[in-house]
């Protein structure tokens, strides 16, 4: 980016950067409402230099991104859309932080407020706060075009001189008053900047002067923020800013709340209202005198809303607008699922391919186990995700960015609410497979767009209980086996019984773990906006390389593990010989058989053919076929034996007890333990334990026949173990994920185990019911 | 001019805010938004269940749950 105002920039300016700033660039954040087009701009400015991670400890994307301005190098900061500097959500508290970090070296040298210039006081009761932080402000006045185009103009040369801050107009679309916004951040930062002091009136005033000279005298907080911010902020009743206080210095804090409650209860009888709201009725109205006297003129005949509002009509209609969701939920669902099938399938093949290829090239044994087995399969199944996750986010992006997303939570919010939750809980449930088939990984990541804690966490940890796409194959195989008349109707059933346990173990979370008022739903709707195909692209992206770089390091360490404890011990030689015995045994018969059978065949071919050698032929090939089924008996007896014997079996067997009572032996509990690993593991690991060979998912019947067969089974059991698979414990991956969308392992313990406690009593009504039901 | 509060208000008919009754982080929100004394204001519609309630201010529309227009208080125009 070039930019004639660089050469421009004085001595002065030159003196206030460091060496060290204009070397290795300087920092500038970039601030903003939600919707402004913040992060369209962020993408002009930056390009492919952009570097996406969390903020430590919280789920908060944290953006940077490089550019630069003439030969200036240039570090921005995209900040999280806020609407204030409150702290009350985790991106309000990222914002002040990063304007007012602890380490005084980390601070932006200047900001750059986007502002949509539609709602431009909004925008700027954003912007007072930041310049009463202390920061240089500068305004990009966003989406000119659209204010262009209904009509408005704004006299931004007016609206600095009033604000005393410098003003842009900026398209960030089309990139139009993007340099210049950025030179003069650059002009901005080179300049010391005293924070903006605005007058509170009659009752605050006095109050806020006492605490901004307790505060000085005593030098609390002052290196980090500006006294009078401090105080405002104290009046305000800010609990984070309170604590600071309180580690800082406990006698002042004393203090300060003192005048701080005088004030208070001042206000309540006097004009009952509160210090916060007076703050900002102060804030707006400074806003407003600023924008007096013709900064901002309207035509009355156009309306920018109206385009959105006609939509709104159809699209969030009594009737009409339920009907719309549904199809957009279903197209959803359909592309991801029906269309991703195929990229899905070929990473598959690639992974099979590779692990053939690798089983030809590693001498058979331990290594060649673990590579193939272990490692390729369980990266490979992880890997597997990818296409599904890029497609699934692709159309939710799109749905974020054009503003519909905001619709579905506003016509949902009611039902949500019951059950504790938010209207945008409903999006990460569907995903997760509130239609059966869907997925709990990409479901958990798309929490993010909640800006409710609470509702948030409750969301998360009850959305995998839903009918994600690998628990299908199970609930196909029991019904198949046990309820064959009505597998259908069993299928429906499971699904909303998925919805119901979730929505109801939401409910018990947000009374216990998550306790606490609902947080206010109050959000824009934004217009509806064709988004552009890089900001969807780049969201996409982002997602899914977060989701193959965390999910797939920690996935490897799991699935060695995992192939470990299904591995080893191996059965000693001791314990395999009567099996390998039986075997060779069996071969012996085998092979003379397949002589005479050859041999036979030869005869009949010569002209000499009797029936008396057909008839032959054919009893032997029936006595070698039952040979060859007692073999392939043995043989799965022999790998069943080894399962048994490896950690996991033993483990198995040691949870048995525990488990009788939902009817389940230690094969099932294997398969279960092995199912944490990927629910797709609990069919092939039954049909192991079960020894009837490796069972393919797709095609579960001769396990399914086998268990029909089984007199420890029935429907009871079935029921339960269906319920059981339902609930348990995610799947690592989900895991994974969890952990770090949650903030912390113990949320990956707490949803192991809440889950299973959850499950093992749902199971066990379902057995009494089941009992009732079919004796 | 009759004073309501924002629930009542029907759909259609402009208002200006008089007093926003919220304290703490709901206030806080419903400030952060626009949604101040002076402010006019109207109701461009309901989610399909009744509830939250779709406003027009300046230039925007939000959406508040009925629970929480309780808490604006209205003068009709």
């Amino acid at each position: 980016m070039s930019c004639p105002m660089c050469e421009r920039r004085g001595i002065a300016g030159e003196a206030a950067l460091t060496e060290e700033e204009r070397k290795n660039g300087v920092r500038i954040a970039l601030a903003g409402n939600p919707n402004c087009g913040k992060t369209t701009a962020f993408n002009a400015w930056t390009g492919a230099h952009q570097h996406v991670g969390n903020y430590p400890g919280v789920t908060v994307e944290k953006k940077e991104g490089w550019t630069s301005c003439g030969e200036q190098k240039v570090l921005l900061v995209d900040l999280p859309g806020t609407y204030s500097l409150t702290p009350y959500s985790m991106e309000e508290r990222v914002v002040r932080d990063v304007l007012a970090p602890e380490n005084a070296a980390e601070r932006p040298r200047a900001v750059i407020d986007v502002i949509d210039s539609a709602t431009l006081e909004r925008g700027l009761f954003l912007a007072v706060q930041i310049r009463e932080l202390g920061q240089g402000v500068v305004l990009a006045c966003n989406m000119m075009d659209e204010a262009r185009r209904a009509g408005m103009t704004i006299d931004l040369d007016k609206l600095s001189e009033r604000f005393g801050v410098k003003a842009v107009p900026t398209v960030a679309r089309s990139g139009e008053g993007l340099d210049k916004a950025l030179a003069l951040a650059l002009e901005e930062a080179a300049k010391p900047s005293e924070p903006l002091i605005i007058s509170y009136g009659p009752d605050v005033d006095p109050a806020l002067l006492r605490m901004t000279k307790i505060i000085e005298e005593k030098k609390l907080l002052t290196s980090r923020y500006p006294a009078r911010w401090t105080a405002l902020k104290l009046l305000e009743g800010d609990e984070v800013l309170r604590a600071q206080m309180e580690s800082a210095d406990r006698e002042a804090a004393r203090e300060l709340d003192e005048v701080r409650r005088a004030l208070a209860s001042h206000l309540a009888s006097t004009l009952e209202t509160t210090p916060d709201a007076v703050i900002s009725d102060y804030r707006y109205g400074f806003i407003n005198s600023a924008l007096r006297g013709g900064v901002v003129r309207k035509s009355s005949t156009k309306d920018r809303l109206a385009f959105t509002d006609k939509l709104d009509k159809v699209l969030t209609n009594t009737i009409l607008g339920p009907v719309i969701m549904l199809g957009v939920v279903y197209f959803m669902f359909w592309t991801t699922f029906i269309v991703g099938a195929y990229p899905q399938g070929w990473v598959e093949d690639f992974f099979g391919w590779l692990g053939e290829l690798m089983t030809g090239v590693l001498p058979e044994g331990l290594v060649q186990s673990l590579v193939v087995d272990g490692i390729i399969g369980g990266v490979g199944g992880v890997l597997s995700f990818v296409p599904l996750i890029l497609i699934m986010f692709l159309i939710v992006a799109f749905l974020e960015d054009s503003g519909y997303m905001a619709r579905m939570a506003y016509m949902l919010d009611r039902v949500m609410r019951a059950f504790g939750l938010h209207g945008s809980s409903v999006m990460p449930f569907i995903i997760a497979g509130g239609i059966a088939g869907g997925c709990a990984i990409p479901g958990v990541m798309a929490t993010r767009t909640m800006r409710s804690e609470k509702e948030r966490m409750a969301t998360m940890m009850t959305l995998p209980l839903m009918t994600c796409g690998a628990k299908i194959p199970v609930f196909l195989m029991l019904t198949a086996a046990f309820f064959a008349d009505n597998q259908a109707g069993i299928m429906f059933a499971i699904t909303l019984c998925g919805w119901a346990v979730a929505l109801l173990v939401s409910l018990f979370l947000r009374k216990t773990v998550f306790r606490g008022a609902s947080t206010p739903f109050v959000m824009e709707l934004p217009p509806y906006r064709l988004p552009t195909l890089r900001s969807i692209l780049t969201h996409t992206w982002e997602r899914g390389w977060m989701y193959i770089k965390k999910a797939g390091t920690v996935i490897l360490a799991i699935s060695v593990i995992l192939w470990a404890a299904l591995t080893f011990p191996a059965l000693t030689e001791e314990q395999a010989a009567p099996f390998e015995a039986k075997i060779a045994a069996l071969d012996a018969q085998i092979t003379p058989l397949d002589e005479q059978i050859d041999a036979l065949k030869a005869q009949l071919e010569g002209a000499d053919a009797t029936d008396a050698m057909r008839d032959m032929l054919a009893s032997l090939t029936q006595q070698k076929e039952a040979l060859e089924n007692t073999k392939l008996d043995e043989e799965n007896a022999l790998a069943s034996e080894t399962v048994r014997n490896t950690w996991g079996g033993r483990i198995g067997q040691f949870v048995e007890p525990l488990f009788r009572p939902l009817g389940f032996d230690w094969r099932t509990d294997v398969a279960l333990i092995s199912g944490v690993a990927a629910k797709e593991a609990i069919l092939s690991t039954m049909g192991t334990a079960y020894s009837i060979g490796e069972t393919d998912p797709d095609e579960p019947d001769s396990l399914s026949a086998r268990l029909a067969a089984d007199p420890g089974w029935s429907k009871t059991v079935a029921l339960s173990l269906m319920l059981f698979v339902l609930i348990y414990s995610p799947c690592f991956v989900t895991l994974v994920v969890l952990k770090n969308e949650a903030g912390g392992w113990r949320w990956l313990f707490f949803s192991m185990a809440f889950n299973t406690a959850v499950a093992y009593l749902v199971a066990w009504a379902g057995t009494l019911v089941g009992r009732v039901l079919w004796g | 001019m009759p004073q309501m509060n924002l629930r009542q208000l029907a759909p259609g008919r402009e208002a200006s805010i008089v007093k926003i009754t919220a304290h703490g982080e709901l206030g806080r929100r419903i400030r952060d938004m626009g949604l101040v004394p002076g402010m006019s204001v109207q109701v461009v519609g309901r989610a399909p269940l009744r509830d939250p309630v779709a406003l027009r201010i300046e230039g925007s529309t939000i959406a508040l749950r009925n629970s929480e227009a309780d808490y604006v208080d209205v003068e009709v125009k």
